[in-house]
């Protein structure tokens, strides 16, 4: 038995099906479109939503980006980057702006998207209800009446015992004035990149079997209170060890001589940009 | 007090049953069921035609024994249940000309956030057992549209310290808290948004004669400060006694006699109000 | 080190990798897929269940590959699955064409047909054969003929093996079973539409088929222990080959004889019954018999048992109990899906725990109240 595998993976009858899912969401801001959610050669939990949107809509002139939590260099990233990279042939680039399609796991790259780029986020666990709500058939019910008074219940919560929200990523957003969607678990930092954004942004949960999208200029409000205003991490006073940069979102760095904690840019390939630049 | 008034809430011919029906039992075949349940087919006819009004600042009491249609009643009315047929109109909704059983699952929802507030015999179907006793004080006033934690916080102790949970607790889960105290917690939970209609369940049933007393006495007191309508659903008619204005008793899923507490008990007319009434004494 | 993310990802990847090949060979010897299709007939059929595909070569090779471990087996085959185009449904089947190898009864000791043991471990002691060490070819092929020749002299009492009668149309036709017309709505392809609850019995019957073996057969067991205390019996226990067939692509409402043989496939078919209390007129209640139902791919005979009673389970819908709620037994029986999000945790969260250690750290500082209470965060 010597078999071969298509361009993209799939079928060309399952990547319809699945574009079809994106356009429907597309077309309704936020809202979760069920969608038959195939097996992938990579685990599930491991990208698989993100991966089928973009094999779905790869084409052969596409450039790709791939980011692990902020690194194109994870394991997370080589895996799906040798897949589509086998699948399909096309060209893989590090650079932001360089990229048609750039999939992620947790973070929006620092670098402005721009019109006609695809950012596809990585979830896994799409429905912003669920802690409050286990039961699938009863969240669909609430998203439907619009009820959501758990999402803000459970910062409510939140506040009473700790003083704070304290959500760390996956901070929930409210799409269009109508769906309260969960923004993947990139960091509350991310999540103004969200709001009317230039490129369009699909989200996708493979093992959840959901699809949904944040379409450009979109208005995109993190949750939060009149006197609790939403934070993000804070990183004053910090910059990097390697290129300087203030204002982005930092990993942290212990030195083990010193004892010391440094940080550095989490978007590796922002930071290696910075460099390059220094130097030229 | 003043009946000439417009109703708060009326109810007209409210029908629910549970079970298809059979040619036995359906259209108005009543004499052939045995109570209220028919022995072909085993569909119980919970509520038969029940209507009412409640005015402003009137406590309705609705007595009769278990497995009457008085829980079903309330349930149909605070939407936890679909009605089978009837109506029923609120004052404060849309001139009261619409009939709430008709509106859609949104609008329902609205008016349970905004209009009604409904306490149940068991706490659990009403509170967030995990969630804090002022957290559940919140959701309400969440689903109302306050979006001010500082606000919403003071409101909450509020009314928590009316229904006397002592001020250390208010951030303590419900689940840790003796019966008497998750009711007190419901019914601050159902008067957070100032509802102009409360539905009591049972309130008391399960609890001992203590704490009865002082959580009749707080919802006494409570519907005199704030002159909302409340109807209240008992088996036991002493606590109709001491909190209904106006009675009815239910029998079989029906109406079967109304008037004025104090004249029901004086001078009961149907049988079934006699030996009520006798128990009583 | 602290919180950075893993660099030279690439590099470290690709040794990883080899060093897997490495521990799959290190011992000079390779094991042919061939050997895998002949000596490994339970695991292959486990593997094709839980991967819905039923192919043995795919199956043998995804278990070389898999260095034997089923569930990254079924990873392999569920994967490749998902690369097919589907250009045809087959035409029903009807369990009673089945060419039977085994097939046993619980409930009447004797059955149309008679009961067939056929192949099975349930009746062999579990002693280790050491003498396995020096099993041979030679001395399988010797062992085969004799086998051969031992079954030609004995007589099979004359029974239609493709043609055996239902254990339940006994009870059927006595009228103790809960009468059910036969559905014959297109079943719902959950590979081509996801799955809506409240769902439909192809639905879940699709699921539970394709579940993983020890998945299905712990919440079996949990209905049967004491979580929903049900109290099945066996109704009929089949296993042997059905044939497939296709319709042509000419169109509808052919005749059969049109229809396109494409092969066998191997099935376990069990059939528990359940005693349900029916409310009858005037208040009567009568014990009639209700029906679970469980098919897999290959003999898996436990898995198809399971599967039958969380049919059961599933249809009745009673509340109560985890394993009558289908958002908790089908969203967590699969695999893939299951051993996916585990092996998930192995990734790095690097940026999505500094942004937790944010929260704690601001926790710590202290606008935490008195009087709050013990627990988890909602």
């Amino acid at each position: 038995m010597r078999m071969k595998y298509q361009f993209a993976f799939f079928d060309e009858g399952s990547k319809r099906e699945i574009r079809r899912a994106t356009l429907k969401a597309v077309a309704i801001p936020g809202y979760q479109v069920p969608f038959a959610s195939r097996e992938m050669p990579i685990a599930r939990g491991w990208g698989t939503g993100g991966l089928q949107l973009t094999l779905s809509l790869v084409g052969k002139d596409d450039r790709l980006k791939v980011i692990d939590q902020g690194s194109d260099e994870s394991v997370n990233a080589v895996n799906i980057k040798e897949l589509i990279g086998k699948t399909t042939g096309i060209a893989i680039t590090e650079e932001t702006g360089e990229a048609t399609l750039i999939q992620s796991r947790h973070r929006i790259p620092e670098i402005p998207l721009h019109a006609g780029q695809i950012l596809v986020l990585q979830v896994p666990l799409p429905e912003p209800l669920r802690y409050f709500e286990p039961s699938e058939y009863e969240t669909k019910k609430l998203h439907a009446e619009q009820e959501y008074s758990g999402a803000w219940l459970m910062l409510f919560e939140q506040i009473m015992k700790y003083g704070h929200m304290s959500t760390g990523a996956d901070h929930p957003v409210l799409v269009h004035k109508r769906y309260v969607m969960a923004p993947s678990p990139i960091p509350r930092f991310d999540n103004s990149k969200l709001n009317d954004s230039e490129a369009l942004i699909l989200l996708g949960a493979g093992r959840e079997k959901k699809i949904y999208a944040v379409p450009p200029h979109t208005e995109v409000v993190s949750l939060d209170f009149e006197d609790f205003p939403f934070v993000v991490e804070p990183f004053q006073g910090v910059s990097c060890r390697l290129c300087g940069a203030r204002g982005v979102y930092m990993d942290e760095v212990h030195d083990e001589e010193t004892g010391e904690t440094l940080y550095q840019c989490n978007d590796t390939s922002y930071c290696l940009q910075r460099l390059n630049e220094k130097r030229g | 007090m003043d009946y000439v008034q417009e109703p708060v809430l009326s109810v007209r011919n409210l029908n629910k049953q549970y079970g298809g029906g059979c040619l036995n039992c359906r259209g108005a075949k009543a004499d052939r069921l045995i109570k209220n349940f028919c022995p072909v087919c085993g569909t119980v006819y919970a509520c038969r035609d029940v209507s009412f009004q409640v005015y402003a600042g009137e406590i309705l009491g609705v007595v009769g024994e278990s497995g009457s249609g008085k829980s079903t009643l309330m349930e149909c009315l605070y939407f936890d249940q679909e009605v089978d047929g009837g109506e029923a109109l609120i004052s404060s909704y849309k001139n009261g000309e619409a009939n709430l059983f008709a509106e859609s699952s949104q609008q329902k929802r609205y008016i349970r956030n905004h209009m009604m507030g409904k306490v149940y015999q068991n706490a659990a179907l009403s509170l967030k057992m995990d969630f804090s006793a002022l957290g559940n004080i919140a959701e309400k006033l969440i689903a109302a549209g306050s979006r001010h934690v500082g606000r919403m916080e003071t409101r909450g102790r509020e009314l928590l310290e009316h229904v006397n949970i002592p001020s250390y607790r208010m951030k303590e889960r419900p689940k840790n808290f003796s019966g008497g105290m998750q009711q007190r917690v419901q019914i601050a939970k159902a008067l957070s948004n100032n509802p102009p209609l409360l539905l009591l369940d049972e309130v008391t049933t399960g609890l001992d004669l203590s704490v009865q007393a002082s959580v009749l006495d707080l919802i006494k007191t409570i519907q005199r400060e704030l002159g909302i309508s409340v109807v209240i659903v008992s088996h036991d008619l002493s606590v109709i006694k001491m909190l209904a204005d106006r009675t009815f008793v239910m029998l079989d899923g029906q109406m079967i006699e109304h008037g004025l507490t104090d004249q029901i008990l004086e001078d009961p007319q149907h049988p079934f109000t006699q030996q009520l009434v006798q128990s009583l004494l | 080190m602290g919180y950075v993310a893993v660099k030279g990802g690439t590099l470290a990847i690709e040794e990883s990798i080899k060093r897997l090949k490495y521990e799959r060979l290190k011992k000079g010897t390779v094991l042919e897929c061939a050997r895998i299709e002949g000596g490994m007939r339970a695991l292959i059929d486990q593997v094709m269940s839980e991967g819905s595909l039923y192919s043995e070569t795919l199956a043998a090779i995804a278990i070389k590959q898999a260095e034997g471990s089923p569930e990254e087996a079924v990873f392999l085959l569920k994967a490749y699955r998902s690369t097919l185009p589907r250009k045809h449904y087959s035409c029903t089947v009807e369990s009673t064409d089945m060419f039977v190898e085994r097939r046993i009864s619980a409930s009447f000791k004797n059955i149309p047909g008679g009961q067939i043991l056929g192949a099975a471990h349930d009746y062999t002691l579990r002693l280790i054969d050491f003498a396995l060490q020096d099993e041979t070819d030679e001395g399988a092929v010797r062992w085969l003929n004799r086998f051969e020749s031992e079954k030609s002299g004995i007589d099979v009492q004359g029974a239609d093996l493709d043609n055996l009668p239902k254990v339940l149309d006994v009870l059927r036709n006595e009228g103790l079973l809960l009468p059910c017309g036969d559905n014959d709505r297109e079943p719902d392809d959950v590979t081509k539409e996801s799955v809506q609850f409240p769902t439909s019995r192809s639905q879940r019957l699709q699921i539970l088929t394709g579940g993983q073996t020890g998945a299905v057969t712990s919440l079996g067991y949990a209905a049967l222990r004491s979580f929903g205390a049900l109290h099945p019996t066996v109704g009929e226990l089949r296993v042997g080959n059905l044939p497939i067939y296709v319709g042509s692509l000419l169109g509808e409402g052919q005749a059969e004889e049109d229809y396109y043989y494409i092969g066998d496939i191997k099935v376990t078919e069990a059939e528990t019954i359940f005693p349900v209390t029916v409310q009858k007129e005037n208040g009567r209640k009568e014990i009639e018999f209700g029906i679970g139902y469980g098919m897999c791919y290959g003999q898996n005979e436990t898995k198809a048992i399971a599967m039958s009673i969380l049919d059961r389970c599933l249809e009745s819908g009673d509340a109560g109990y985890p394993v009558y709620d289908e958002e908790f037994v089908l969203l967590h029986i699969n695999s893939v899906e299951s051993t996916g999000f585990i092996s998930h945790l192995k990734l790095p969260h690097y940026v999505t725990f500094r942004s937790e250690l944010d929260s704690v750290r601001k926790t710590r500082k202290g606008k935490g109240t008195v009087g709050e209470d013990e627990g988890e965060r909602p």
